[in-house]
């Protein structure tokens, strides 16, 4: 008699350089067939020890590693670790810096968001969604720049404020071997006005753009095979697994920081959470695309809000915020205030505090412990992403090779503020 | 919904014995509990209804060696001013915080829409913390990278790799008297075509110098 072949389970490795991996991920897949067994997720390929690094430098020169962190929602990785510090000293930015700060967390949930549709769809096989994606992101990314130099390493959110107030006007294209007059005038037209002008022409052609995305997707054939049914996790689940942010609601579960533990301005603001019903891959596409729709109104609401009502967009207490160049030339107290805040920095009381917010990925937390000096004792940052990828292992088991690219993208997850 | 201070009485009244203190700060409440209570605890918050905190958010190790101690100080001003340069080995003393590590919980309740804090303070000599793993999945990693970064030992863990670090990796990265530029460092060595490792070639140096002020200038919002 011919003896049984025998069959056993195949191990392999899925990165670190694979394109759909999301930058280093080496994920372990123990396969039988096609079918997943096991999938041991290694990280830390791009672990830098930011908590560590922060521990070592004053409070205001650790806002700069944030937007290292999770480096496609920048700006809200700030506003977590500046809203730590500003509990712990108790003060509270002007109103007109909770509107900037508000508006720009959307412009940021939209930047994450329109990334993370453009490199899903990229995953599964829709390469136009990758372009599109990256059209719209230029716009934003010349806002962040005209804010504040830069186009994504922002370091504008402050203790006690933003770093400064709103440009008055935008930076212009200028002609070019590649531009002449006439295509440089056209791509001027919508910079003639202040940055709230450009803004406000964005949400005003943006929702059309989101349409133009869900006609190509969402009763796409080929996108709904790839997505429906597909990492599934219900309620219970997801909360045991501690999902946060679009994961969980993707599940069913209504909860979202800005309306349940509302910071800044949120509680003034008209908005709606978007919630899926069976927690797969295509309900927190369905999520997500709508958190855009949503986005947009609130940055509308706060460009309205921002037009009619100037002020100062940072705080007067200058034991922690610089005072203005033009009184340190005139001020004794204010040149000393400038020299010891950007030398020393500022002193935190002693003691512990946790801020959160509603991260474009989910719940990102900063754990603050502060022995009373001018730098972070500990620095724990709680990353949405991380918690995500934990839960892979249970997303994935069962499903075929292909379906852990398209799970593994639908987690949303960026390295920078899983490895830390 | 129930405010903090409400929440602070029932755990109180609830816990009483089990708890060794329960402090109210910046409107967050923590609670110390000791290691052989833990479970108990975890358990009780998590499943009765008054509590139900079902979500956990966070765990991470803390480090209180250094708590307290500042690297520049500023008492003893000379004709001549101050010394800009700091010594690095400034902590000749231990401070005085004891137990030296702690592992704190942050816990959610999606219902009751609360937050609470567990500490439970570890002993250098005995490092090991019952693992929540059982009750809270999601702690999984999270006791992973606290093992990994301070060497606390969550017992019943079922699988308590380190998360983080390199393949190899000796010592534990986030503790107070570990370096921060680190032992080793690796680069690639053509001769030997692979990655070598070495001790680190840098000298470590402290740009700005943690001081502790605790004059009434630095108490702010008050």
């Amino acid at each position: 008699m011919e003896k049984m072949p025998e069959i056993r389970n195949y191990t392999f490795n899925f990165g670190p350089q694979h394109p759909a991996a999301h930058g280093v991920l080496r994920l372990i897949l123990e396969v039988d067939g096609e079918t997943i067994v096991t999938a041991d997720p290694h990280v830390g390929l791009l672990h830098r020890a930011t908590e560590k690094l922060a521990e070592s430098k004053p409070y205001n020169q650790n806002i700069g590693y944030m937007d290292r962190l999770d480096y496609v929602s920048m700006m809200c990785n700030e506003h977590g670790y500046v809203l730590a510090i500003e509990k712990l000293l108790g003060i509270a930015p002007p109103v007109r810096a909770q509107y900037i700060r508000v508006m720009f967390d959307e412009i940021t949930r939209i930047l994450n968001h329109l990334l993370w549709l453009g490199s899903h769809g990229l995953d599964i096989g829709a390469m136009t969604m990758f372009l599109y994606a990256f059209r719209e992101r230029e716009d934003l990314l010349d806002c962040y720049e005209a804010v504040s130099g830069t186009r994504m390493h922002a370091t504008y959110y402050r203790p006690g404020g933003v770093y400064r107030d709103l440009p008055a006007k935008m930076p212009q294209y200028k002609v070019s071997k590649w531009h002449d007059a006439k295509q440089v005038a056209e791509m001027n037209e919508n910079r003639q006005g202040s940055l709230l002008d450009f803004i406000w022409s964005f949400t005003e052609r943006f929702p059309k753009r989101v349409d133009e995305y869900e006609s190509l997707l969402t009763e796409n054939r080929i996108w709904k095979q790839r997505t429906v049914g597909i990492g599934v996790i219900g309620p219970e689940q997801a909360i045991a697994m501690g999902l946060t942010g679009p994961m969980l609601r993707g599940s069913g579960v209504e909860w979202d920081l800005r309306k349940k533990q509302p910071y800044e301005v949120y509680d003034q603001l008209d908005f709606a959470i978007p919630v899926g019903v069976t927690g797969d891959c295509y309900d927190r596409y369905l999520v997500r695309v709508d958190e855009m729709r949503q986005s947009n109104h609130i940055i509308r609401q706060c460009v309205q809000w921002l037009r009619n009502n100037p002020g100062p967009v940072m705080t007067d207490n200058h034991k922690v915020a610089p005072p203005t160049r033009v009184n340190m030339k005139e001020d004794m107290e204010a040149m000393i205030h400038h020299f010891k805040l950007m030398s020393e920095g500022y002193c935190l009381p002693e003691g512990e505090a946790y801020a959160a917010i509603e991260h474009p990925k989910g719940e990102f937390g900063v754990y603050l412990v502060s022995d009373g000096a001018n730098k972070p004792y500990r620095l724990k940052i709680r990353a949405a992403g991380f918690s995500h990828l934990a839960a892979l292992e249970t997303l994935v088991k069962g499903h075929m090779i292909s379906d852990v690219v398209a799970v593994l993208s639908s987690l949303d997850i960026v390295f920078g503020e899983i490895d830390r | 919904m129930l405010s903090i201070e409400e929440l602070s009485t029932k755990v109180n009244t609830r816990f009483g014995r089990l708890l060794d203190q329960s402090i109210m700060a910046y409107g967050e409440l923590t609670i110390l509990v000791a290691p052989q209570h833990l479970l108990e605890v975890c358990l009780a918050l998590r499943d009765e209804p008054e509590f139900d905190f079902k979500l956990l958010i966070d765990v991470c190790g803390v480090d209180y060696l250094q708590y307290g101690l500042s690297e520049w100080e500023t008492n003893s001003a000379t004709t001549t001013g101050f010394e800009r340069g700091v010594e690095v080995d400034v902590f000749k003393n231990a401070s005085a915080k004891e137990p030296r590590f702690a592992s704190v919980y942050h816990l959610l309740s999606l219902t009751n829409n609360q937050r609470i804090r567990i500490r439970v303070l570890l002993n250098e000599t005995e490092l090991k913390v019952p693992s929540v793993v059982n009750i809270w999945p999601a702690a999984n990693w999270f006791e992973r990278e606290a093992f990994d970064l301070f060497g606390i030992m969550y017992t019943g863990h079922p699988d308590l790799r380190r998360l983080l670090t390199d393949y190899g990796f000796v010592g534990h990265p986030f503790r107070k008297d570990f370096p921060l530029i680190g032992n080793l460092e690796a680069r690639y060595d053509a001769t030997l075509q692979r990655v070598v490792y070495e001790p680190v070639s840098i000298t470590p140096r402290i740009l700005e110098p943690k001081v502790i002020r605790r004059d009434n200038r630095y108490q702010v919002g008050e």
